[in-house]
């Protein structure tokens, strides 16, 4: 609390850092089932995907340096653009985004004091920690997947690919499914339950719409990769034939159920980023969001209708004209919830009084790069230019300015943005403004020209490519381009890095923050609130009284709710409230979950069926187990 | 295009510079919407400039603070004008072009070519004529072709982008494009869906020609090989019968009736080898069939260890293949 607490108060504080402690050291960080330590462990774990895919994309930009290069041969440069689409995609963003940002953040603007279930929480992250690292071993091991992050059959049937890199991929992937759901069920359940008394939907910040937008998204997208996963493994594996011709299957099967999932994950990746930017900019520009239902409604309505365009990936496969023409008119409808929000960012900028702070910096580059990749992705809704470009480095600069410029610019604003709440201390200003511009160049000189040689005919995973086609001069531009790009990455890096240890003390609200989570302590404390606060509004952290009456009742010791692990739960739609909850605290369980469940998916990996069989009885103990032991009373 | 010329000078390969009617309303398409997306890129960036511009005022000039017309501003410019302007597009794009871009009704033209794709080389047939080529696609100029494009193995895709858009190449499925050259010229293409370790030498060209040549050429590639005539090249054929090459290779008019590599029978019509990865020209060809893993990595054609002396003859005679 931002007032100097009274003896009461902080005996009350006192209290509940005894009750939500959790062991030190090591031991803490294996068994904790904080929100926000899961948070951090989601962070370093995905921070360190994103460095390796960054290292991939380095290899392969290197190899395209110059025409005939020798860098990486086919085999090596097909394992890397392979490995550079699943880390990015699976290890790297949808973590990121929802397991560090989601996890660290939704608790806090809602005024909960954990997620909903946080002993699946925690299995969440070390499930996709094993899946990281079960997908990387086929690296290690230098048999990594090659035949794309699409991993198109027939070439990644048995007969095409016989080497293990695609079981990998295909295991590696359910299992890192298994993380991905369990975090979407438990931001869906925290959303609706554990909201603060008071805030009703309409009050509820529009970063939470976007997260619970994203995870109804991947419930309904994951389970069509699954299945697909699924198909291809018993093909591959047992002899089926699902996606075989010759024996009455269909390799166009693989591609609806991947793109099926396919394109709603282009919304699962950029959505957060949207909810990223709807926190950052009233912030700093000192208003409130323009159209805030109808924002709240696009966010919705992208998740949504981004399920019914994934055919136009498959424009050129030869579909009924008719079908095509449905998709390309999907595709544009998309158009408007995303122009709504976009115009509503630029108004908001426009008419409030915006302070270009690092984090806004990279807040008003992502609308620059949203625009600029949202214009060419309209192209691709016109069937015949679709047909003309796709396949080509034209949709790798389209989607690269989607995904980086949209989608993790505002995860690199947000960095900065809670830096000072997640650590105490501030970022260095002039720092971050340099890294921004070393991005943001980067990011041009990297993606523009790949439009202008998609033009020039260049098709896109290639290894190599001759003098005589007119590509050398813009691929060694490109190639110049990524390593400024990966500078400005590094520059944030080291500047988050320094600031944690030489940093000056944030305070609780160091930018005058629109939302919940500037109301309490930075760090904040395992219990988040030692109150469970007032709503009032979609900035509650603007509503000065509400927050000085928090303060009142910690005195009292109202709504403290200190008689264990608890939280309080509200009603769906009004928030009205509900029921106070006893949350679970810090287990073993879940890792020992994960491990279990490893050994599963390695057994499936070697073939020994019988023994998978058995580690599955294992990991169905090790549930048992867990739920044996009830939760701590204090 | 003149403009074509300011993006760094356009190659072989680019859709901007079409020489169909298909590919030439395509590249329009695409200069009518890249002109619409500057002013709308022009005008997000303008606005973003003047909130730096007036960081330091509350409000819009005229509009002020008021909420309403914020809001109406919000729909206006994120829904309104969008519809207004993507219906005609779609309309253009997905009727009038996708239209005049598609496959022609089968039998509707008087020539069919069947181009099978495997890994990594493309097969061309012409049905009706005993004519049979890889990588190098003839037709006549000025003549509305249909192109039937099949696989033999994985996903690949057909891409000229110079006379039309792309198709790909679906095991199991029949898949059509319509190719209509506006003048005689050589197109470049090539595979553009991934299809595994080569890839990238994946290419071809279509060469349009003069519909009176292009006759002569069917004509000519029709017909069975020339038979040997020097005693060198009769020892090169039966080197190419005894060894392995034969098994993989077809050359009509001997028993070699291979179907996992190209036809050979008239090799020396074509001017490249190993879909369009080093030029059909004596020294290449032998460093081809002495060592094609080096040439192409992963290719499916071994090295078959000749001595210096058959190798020799083979190559004279695979160069007397007319």
């Amino acid at each position: 609390m931002g007032i100097a607490a009274t003896p009461r108060a902080q005996a009350r504080i006192d209290r509940l850092d005894r009750i939500w402690e959790e062991h030190r050291g090591l031991v803490g960080w294996l068994t904790t089932t904080d929100h926000k330590r899961i948070g951090i462990l989601y962070f370093f774990t995905s921070l360190t995907f994103f460095a390796t895919g960054g290292v991939e994309a380095l290899l392969m930009r290197t190899q395209l340096l110059a025409p005939d290069k020798h860098v990486l041969g086919p085999d090596a440069f097909n394992q890397a653009f392979t490995m550079h689409g699943v880390t990015m995609i699976f290890l790297f963003v949808i973590p990121m985004a929802t397991g560090a940002f989601g996890n660290y953040l939704i608790p806090l603007m809602i005024g909960a004091r954990d997620m909903a279930f946080p002993r699946m929480n925690a299995v969440s992250y070390w499930i996709y920690l094993a899946s990281g690292i079960f997908i990387y071993v086929s690296v290690v091991i230098g048999n990594a997947p090659d035949a794309g992050w699409f991993d198109y059959v027939p070439l990644a049937s048995r007969e095409f690919s016989p080497s293990s890199g695609i079981d990998f991929y295909a295991l590696g992937l359910m299992f890192n499914g298994i993380a991905t759901t369990a975090t979407a069920i438990n931001f869906i359940v925290t959303i609706f339950k554990l909201r603060a008394p008071g805030m009703s939907l309409n009050r509820m910040p529009l970063f939470c719409y976007a997260f619970l937008a994203v995870s109804f998204a991947l419930i309904f997208a994951l389970p069509p990769l699954t299945a697909a996963l699924g198909f291809l493994e018993l093909d591959r594996r047992l002899g089926f034939h699902f996606y075989d011709v010759a024996h009455g299957g269909d390799s166009l099967l693989w591609q609806h159920l991947f793109w099926i999932f396919g394109h709603p994950e282009v919304y699962i990746i950029v959505l957060p980023a949207f909810g990223i930017a709807t926190s950052i900019i009233p912030t700093f520009v000192r208003r409130k969001m323009v159209a805030f239902p109808l924002v709240a409604l696009a966010e919705i309505l992208v998740a949504f209708i981004g399920f019914g365009v994934w055919a136009h990936h498959m424009f050129a496969v030869g579909l009924a004209t008719v079908t095509t023409v449905y998709y390309a008119a999907a595709s544009l409808i998309i158009v408007i919830p995303s122009g709504i929000q976009l115009f509503a960012w630029i108004t908001t900028i426009v008419t409030g009084t915006p302070r270009f702070k690092t984090p806004l910096l990279w807040i008003v580059g992502f609308i620059v790069y949203f625009v600029f990749g949202g214009l060419s992705g309209i192209t691709f809704a016109v069937i015949p230019f679709d047909q003309q470009l796709t396949d080509t480095y034209y949709v790798v600069a389209h989607f690269h300015f989607v995904i980086f410029g949209a989608a993790v610019f505002p995860i690199l604003g947000g960095m900065y943005y809670w830096f000072p709440k997640v650590t105490g201390r501030m970022y260095d200003e002039t720092a971050g403004k340099v890294s921004f511009w070393l991005t943001f160049a980067g990011t041009a000189i990297t993606f523009f020209p790949m439009h202008i040689v998609g033009f020039l005919g260049m098709p896109r995973r290639q290894y190599t490519y001759a003098p005589d086609l007119g590509w050398s001069a813009l691929n060694l531009i490109e190639s110049l381009g990524a390593y400024l790009l990966a500078a400005g990455l590094l520059l944030v890096v080291a500047n988050l890095a320094v600031s944690y240890f030489k940093g000056e003390p944030a305070g609780n609200d160091p930018f005058g923050g629109d939302t919940l989570e500037w109301s309490t302590t930075s760090p904040p404390p395992h219990y988040n609130y030692a109150v469970i606060p007032k709503v009032t509004s979609p900035y509650a952290m603007w509503d000065r009284e509400d927050r000085e009456e928090d303060a009142r009742k910690l005195d009292r010791g109202e709504l403290t709710l200190e008689r264990g692990h608890e939280t309080a739960a509200s009603t769906v739609l009004d928030a009205d409230w509900d029921e106070v909850l006893e949350m679970p605290s810090h287990s073993w369980s879940p890792v020992m979950v994960a491990l279990s469940l490893s050994l599963v998916f390695a057994m499936l990996l070697l073939g020994h069926w019988v023994t998978a069989g058995v580690f599955t009885g294992l990991v169905a103990l090790v549930i048992f187990g867990w739920h044996m032991k009830e939760p701590q009373e204090a | 295009m003149a403009a074509c010329a300011a993006l760094a000078g356009c190659g072989a390969q680019s859709p901007l510079e079409p020489k169909s009617d298909a590919s030439r309303q395509i590249a329009t398409i695409w200069w009518v919407m890249l002109a619409a997306s500057v002013v709308v890129f022009a005008g997000a960036v303008a606005l973003l400039a003047m909130g730096w511009l007036r960081r330091e005022r509350k409000g819009l000039p005229f509009v002020g603070e008021r909420e309403g017309l914020s809001t109406a501003l919000v729909v206006t410019f994120g829904m309104l004008i969008p519809a207004a302007a993507l219906i005609p597009l779609f309309a253009w794009g997905n009727f009038t072009v996708l239209g005049a871009t598609d496959a022609p009704d089968p039998g509707s033209t008087r020539l069919t070519v069947h181009v099978v794709a495997h890994q990594w080389w493309w097969e061309v047939r012409y049905p009706g004529a005993r004519a049979v080529t890889a990588n190098e696609i003839h037709i006549p100029a000025r003549t509305p072709v249909n192109l039937v494009a099949t696989t033999d193995d994985v996903i690949h895709s057909f891409w000229v982008p110079q006379l039309n858009r792309k198709i790909d190449m679906v095991p199991g499925k029949t898949n059509r494009i319509l190719l209509d050259a506006d003048e005689p010229g050589r197109f470049r293409g090539q595979c553009a869906e991934f299809c595994g370790l080569q890839h990238v030498h994946m290419g071809f060209f279509v060469q349009a020609d003069t519909p009176a040549r292009f006759r002569a050429w069917l004509e000519r590639m029709a017909e069975p090989r020339r038979a040997p005539t020097t005693a060198q090249q009769k020892q090169g054929e039966q080197v190419f019968l005894d060894e392995a090459c034969s098994g993989c290779h077809t050359i009509r008019g001997t028993s070699a009736r291979g179907d996992v590599g190209p036809d050979l029978t008239h090799l020396q019509s074509r001017t490249t080898l190993a879909g369009l990865t080093i030029p059909n020209r004596a020294a290449y060809l032998r460093q081809w069939v002495r060592d094609p893993q080096h040439v192409k990595p992963g290719n499916k054609m071994p090295a078959i260890g000749l001595d210096r002396r058959e190798l020799g003859a083979l190559i004279d005679y695979l160069e007397s293949l007319r």
